[in-house]
């Protein structure tokens, strides 16, 4: 028996063993790859990975938009003109809405010239901060409107109040102004 | 104890009474490590003709903007084949080849530990080369999403994607083979007297190089079955509709895709580790360093992977995790470049061909380095994501950095392999027209990729069309200066040219030298020993 020999007999079990302990690291890193699909779950369930900007600023997460009908909150409209020969008015000067709720009122407008005229409405609200609960989703002050000769519109404003609206605001007052866009026509 | 002796795949004591198979069948049932890495270096060298001839139809097509050659979805197989072939099938069997080649003499192991495992690891990688490559002619093409395989677009793909998922499968079965061998034939089989501290760096590279292997090879094979299921048995790991993520695809695949791009490089650290020494004719300088620059690498290759997917949508804080951890790896990568560059400080270096290489691998390994830590810049990142700047970086660490170095270790071992000597001036042309080449092909890409071109599109804004030209060219005169190396390797093993001496290199030390050249077929079946 050689000193080889020896040594080939050794190795064979020390191989065999060294076989078997790496085989099951394979087999546990083959595993761990499937773990992996539960674990970023569960990462990104605990740290909001998903939600962009998730741990930078504040998430855009569904707000309580519910209509709050334990009030009402009393919105006047007001139209008045700039030097323009038009007439405006509100169809309907005083609404009582729901915060929450989502409104549309009309106005009523009428070039009583015989020339095309440019104009742009201007908001106003009082009191003042109400602004911030004051949401428009459409409204005719967003363009200029240009009526032809003598032409007749019905324009509308969609607005929802913020159901956040303090309750010491019972009343606002949306005051709109159409001033003449000079140079426009 | 005869009874062990006998059917022992070790040590070959009484093979020479033995009837060797001849021609084709010596190859196919060979459990001989010199063969095998023979047969890992020929395959490796004909996947990297593959992968290279894609890569100059996809160059061709770049000439000029427009589609002139190929078709959007053929030019996406392209550019996905040939980044599968290229690591799967050239830089990975290539390293691969050399450790079989290598380890044992190194060690003084007279071969591998498992010899029968280690001829089935390679003859898996013809199958699995057939499948990737027969997938471009099945209907519907080869995988075109990308070789990163993302979902939802590797879900959606024809049969081709199948065909790549098997042929990664196997070609990952094969690596960790080949890898529990190689740790299992460094662990146990070093001669007497070679401690772990005392054993060559390319032994050392291997060894770290094979654990990584091991514990993310599987998680890719785990990866890419997910995918399998997703597309044929209804599970829904990335797909959204049905409460998955194809995000989460991306996490799996990079956990295994960071420590892969250092299983491509180590072995490449590990050679050029010997020929620099060599020829300075000074030892490494910084030995044990060098050993932990490898295991931290390691270790932190782990931790980095996001840096691939800055763009999907992290939080900030992970996003400085991963930008930090990424540049943390600069050190020890730096240690181990400062080590090279003092082992060469007042030595008496000559400079042939391996040195060349070696001095070629860490000049643009370096500047590859460098555009490394460019991206790793979270911002940059987002900017750079997919444009040439990218193609550019990860082609300077991997042609100038791993093949530049395979080239370095295959001039510095061939006289060893074949007992002859290579042809000097043949192969500095090799080194030169390559060096040259290479920088043509792409360098421009740096540019391109900073004016906003994206990468994996066949088509491009026409201001970008004078760099691609000159990339065009480069790549071109890249690829024909290979057949060279085809034509230098070629001599030697028809012997034609001087007859190697058992040492060809005055500042070589390593056990290999010791043998005569050519290496006989067994080797150290006595072990030497070590002092």
């Amino acid at each position: 028996m050689s000193e080889r020999g020896k040594a080939n007999g050794t190795w064979r079990q020390r191989n065999r063993a060294l076989l078997w302990r790496l085989g099951v690291v394979t087999v546990f890193m083959f595993g761990f790859g499937f773990a992996l699909v539960p674990f970023y779950d569960q990462i990104c369930r605990a740290t909001g990975l998903q939600e962009l900007g998730g741990l930078d600023g504040e998430r855009d997460a569904a707000k309580n938009s519910q209509v709050d009908t334990t009030r009402k909150v009393r919105v006047e409209f007001d139209s008045n003109l700039r030097g323009l020969a038009w007439t405006f008015k509100p169809e309907t000067p005083i609404v009582e809405v729901h915060p929450g709720a989502l409104t549309q009122v009309l106005f009523d407008v009428t070039n009583t010239t015989d020339r095309p005229i440019t104009g742009q409405a201007i908001p106003s609200y009082s009191p003042s901060n109400a602004v911030r609960y004051f949401h428009k989703l459409e409204c005719f002050c967003f363009t200029r409107q240009t009526l032809g000769p003598g032409e007749s519109r019905v324009m509308p404003v969609v607005f929802v109040l913020d159901p956040t609206m303090p309750k010491d605001m019972p009343t606002v007052s949306l005051s709109y102004t159409f001033f003449a866009v000079e140079g426009a026509n | 104890m005869s009874s062990v002796t006998h059917d022992d795949v070790l040590g070959h004591g009484h093979d020479a009474h033995h009837h060797h198979p001849t021609g084709l069948m010596r190859w196919v049932t060979t459990t001989n490590h010199k063969d095998i890495g023979t047969m890992y270096l020929w395959f490796s060298f004909i996947m990297f003709l593959v992968g290279g001839t894609m890569a100059m139809t996809i160059r061709s097509e770049l000439f000029e903007p427009g589609l002139q050659i190929v078709q959007p979805e053929f030019f996406n197989s392209l550019t996905t084949l040939h980044g599968l072939i290229m690591i799967f099938g050239a830089i990975m069997p290539a390293a691969v080849g050399f450790a079989n080649w290598q380890i044992p003499m190194m060690i003084g192991a007279p071969d591998m530990a498992f010899a029968r495992m280690n001829n089935w690891s390679f003859w898996l990688l013809p199958p699995a080369a057939v499948l990737l490559i027969g997938s471009l002619f099945v209907p519907g093409g080869g995988a075109a999403g990308g070789w990163t395989m993302y979902p939802p677009l590797s879900v959606q793909l024809g049969m081709g994607m199948d065909m790549t998922i098997f042929a990664v499968h196997i070609m990952g079965a094969s690596s960790i083979m080949g890898s529990i061998n190689i740790i299992t034939t460094i662990l146990n089989m070093r001669a007497p007297g070679m401690t772990l501290m005392k054993m060559p760096l390319f032994c050392w590279s291997w060894l770290i190089t094979a654990y990584l292997l091991i514990a993310v090879m599987p998680v890719l094979a785990g990866a890419v079955t997910m995918l399998l299921t997703d597309r044929h048995f209804g599970t829904s790991f990335f797909n959204a509709a049905g409460g998955g993520d194809p995000v989460l695809f991306q996490h799996v695949f990079w956990f295994f895709g960071h420590p892969e791009v250092y299983i491509l490089i180590l072995p490449a650290f590990g050679i050029i580790s010997e020929i620099i020494p060599a020829f300075a004719r000074k030892p490494l300088f910084g030995y044990a360093s060098m050993v932990y620059a490898l295991a931290a690498i390691a270790i932190l290759s782990f931790l980095v992977w996001a840096h691939h997917m800055f763009t999907v949508g992290m939080p900030t804080a992970g996003l400085l995790f991963f930008m930090y951890a990424t540049m943390l790896i600069a050190v020890p990568t730096g240690v181990k470049v400062f080590n090279w560059v003092a082992t060469m400080w007042r030595g008496s270096m000559t400079f042939e061909a391996p040195m060349l290489f070696a001095l070629g691998f860490l000049f643009l390994f370096t500047i590859g380095g460098f555009t490394g830590l460019v991206l790793a810049i979270t911002p940059v990142d987002i900017q750079l994501q997919d444009t040439y700047y990218v193609v550019a970086h990860f082609h300077y660490v991997m042609v100038a950095g791993s093949l530049f170095a395979f080239f370095g270790g295959t001039y510095y071992w061939i006289p060893k392999w074949t007992g002859t000597m290579y042809d000097e001036k043949l192969a500095k042309l090799h080194f030169w027209s390559s060096l040259i080449a290479f920088n043509v092909a792409f360098f421009p890409m740096h540019f391109l990729g900073l004016a906003g071109m994206p990468r994996r599109i066949p088509d491009y804004s026409q201001q970008f069309t004078d760099w691609n030209m000159v990339s065009t060219v480069g790549a071109f005169w890249f690829g024909l200066s290979q057949f060279i190396f085809l034509y230098v390797v070629l001599k030697c093993i028809a012997h034609k040219g001087e007859k190697a001496p058992g040492k060809p290199w005055e500042g070589a030390t390593t056990l290999e030298w010791t043998l005569p050249s050519p290496a006989p077929y067994h080797t150290f079946e006595t072990p030497p020993v070590v002092k």
